[in-house]
């Protein structure tokens, strides 16, 4: 995260029982974020694959936590070598660390910091589900996941974060994840629907959110959840810069909001729930990279932007006809390239760091780093993503049969539905049947 | 006797219940319907994309009424139906050939 801009006190740091406390609290908002994004993109899809959208972000709380133990945090904070990717024996099974050994530079254990990180790691491959909706086998999905964190995710967030890490070395700022998770997972899903092609009935059918109470509901999570994902990047609260963090990802958030709102009144003609929950995530994602450089200020600024540029982006994918299904693209890469970017126009270079944008007489170095950042980021994860989507398509492949698709991804990949219509009582007896009970045979063979 | 048939808006049921009673109906059966008339429902928009929403919510009304009631009773749905806006329905009436009370079996008008 912020390891290098932090100045190292003269003394060595000490374990700070506030920051700890503060970090495991953040760690347990981001961890929030994922169930929470489960619903934003469960409600907007319809009610045959809300199951599916569901587990395809919660899946990832399963398989990236194992991973990240096993081998991910010392690919992604281990010692650095060749600048692209690092190694730490101790980390693999977080097996060789104390439970008080500090996160260099820190107050705060090493256990925590691998923690809170491993939350992020959680809800980035997560993200990249909404762009799939309603047509990806489930095998295929947690097999992407698995993959996609090693190759991309653990590299990428060595690169933005880890000491030595390239892109952390030219000095691009990326606060909280605007590179490494936003745009990451944005330009995976562009990757990936490049593949697997677009839904049965794309730009014919109707496909409207089935519950916008549940997006509304995700949506609020994830703002809650966030102030733990951007506030928390300090990695503790000794001098106020993880405050204005705080504050800056509220101002954005809220200006994005009104931002989305006030283009679609104007463009179509009413104010939407859809339209506020989009607006307020464009927000959370474009200050992300951006709130520990800027000023309130600025952070209203960057969310009008953000929320005005992402409402402008989600009807892209019918003039180009590709199918982002949930607008992954639209809300996440191009909000995060925003936030990138702007970071070079509006950093005071009085907060984080000391680093100013063009609008505070920083010129347009930083702009250009931050343009690096965004691209080498953007490049490697939609190339690397496609071949990782090609790959699995042409071995065990990724999408279910068409029919299967028609029929609802829900029933065929998980055996269940959402919700039971069957009418007066709530109860399903007029329409179902129960399984044949065991027989006296089989249960012998599992006694 | 007659069977007459309203489609309605959802919202009206309750007026119409009521302006039914005072007339002396002893019983009516209400379904939730959906369709369109002539408007073609209405129009939503989801980030920019516009959906077309051709099946709006309706509630179906059904009254066995004698032949003398018929027109008398039309004309009190209508006016506790209308509210003047699109949408606000259709009634019609058709002749019944029988009816019969299943508990007790009887017949015609004294099965209403």
């Amino acid at each position: 995260m912020a390891s290098a801009i932090t100045t190292l006190a003269a003394d060595a740091p000490t374990l700070s029982a506030a920051n700890t406390g503060f970090m495991l609290i953040c760690s347990a908002l981001v961890m929030l974020m994922t169930p929470g994004l489960a619903f934003f993109y469960g409600g907007m899809v319809r009610v045959k694959s809300s199951l599916n959208m569901l587990m395809m972000s919660f899946i990832s709380l399963g398989i990236v936590t194992i991973l990240w133990v096993l081998y991910g945090f010392s690919l992604a904070f281990g010692t650095d070598s060749g600048s692209l990717i690092g190694w730490n024996s101790d980390y693999v099974g977080l097996s060789g660390i104390g439970i008080t050994e500090l996160w260099d530079g820190y107050t705060i254990p090493v256990y925590v910091f691998a923690v809170f990180q491993l939350m992020f790691a959680v809800i980035t491959p997560a993200l990249i589900s909404g762009a799939l909706a309603d047509r990806v086998k489930f095998g295929a999905w947690v097999l992407f996941t698995g993959l996609w964190v090693t190759v991309v995710y653990f590299p990428v967030a060595h690169w933005v974060w880890g000491a030595g890490g390239w892109l952390f070395e030219l000095g691009v700022i990326d606060f909280a994840g605007g590179t490494a998770v936003h745009i990451n997972a944005g330009a995976a899903a562009l990757g990936v629907i490049l593949v697997i092609g677009k839904r049965v009935g794309f730009k014919k059918d109707p496909m409207r959110p089935h519950s916008l109470p549940l997006v509304m509901l995700g949506a609020g999570l994830l703002w809650f959840g966030w102030f733990g994902f951007n506030a928390g990047s300090w990695l503790g609260n000794d001098d106020g810069v993880g405050a204005v963090m705080f504050v800056n990802t509220q101002v954005a958030t809220a200006a994005a909001m009104l931002a989305w709102l006030g283009y679609e009144k104007l463009r179509h003609g009413s104010f939407t729930t859809l339209g506020a929950a989009s607006g307020a995530v464009a927000g959370l994602v474009a200050i992300t990279p951006s709130g520990g450089a800027v000023s309130p200020l600025g952070a209203i600024a960057i969310g009008v932007i953000a929320g005005l540029l992402c409402a402008m982006a989600v009807g892209l994918k019918y003039k180009f006809g590709y199918d982002d299904s949930l607008d992954v693209i639209g809300v996440h890469l191009v909000g995060g390239v925003v936030g990138s970017l702007l970071v070079g126009l509006f950093a005071t270079g009085g907060v984080q760091s000391d680093v100013a944008g063009l609008f505070y007489g920083g010129g347009l170095e930083q702009l250009g780093k931050q343009a690096i950042g965004v691209f080498a980021v953007l490049a490697y994860s939609l190339v690397a993503s496609a071949l990782l989507a090609l790959l699995l398509d042409k071995t065990i492949g990724m999408r279910v049969s068409e029919d299967d698709e028609v029929a609802g991804i829900d029933q065929v990949e998980h055996a269940e539905t959402a919700y039971d219509f069957s009418g007066a009582g709530g109860g399903a007896a007029s329409r179902t049947t129960a399984a044949p009970a065991p027989s006296a045979a089989s249960k012998k063979v599992d006694a | 006797m007659k069977l007459i048939t309203a489609i309605v808006k959802p919202h009206k049921l309750d007026e119409i219940k009521e302006a039914l009673q005072a007339f002396g109906v002893q019983g009516l059966t209400v379904t939730e319907a959906s369709g369109y008339g002539r408007q073609r429902g209405h129009t939503e928009v989801y980030r920019g994309a516009e959906y077309q929403v051709d099946l709006v919510p309706k509630i179906r009304i059904e009254v066995l009424v004698d032949d003398s009631d018929a027109e008398e009773l039309i004309r009190v749905i209508v006016s506790a139906a209308a509210t003047g806006k699109i949408g606000d329905g259709k009634v019609w009436s058709v002749p019944v050939d029988s009816v019969v009370r299943v508990r007790t079996g009887e017949r015609g008008a004294d099965a209403l």
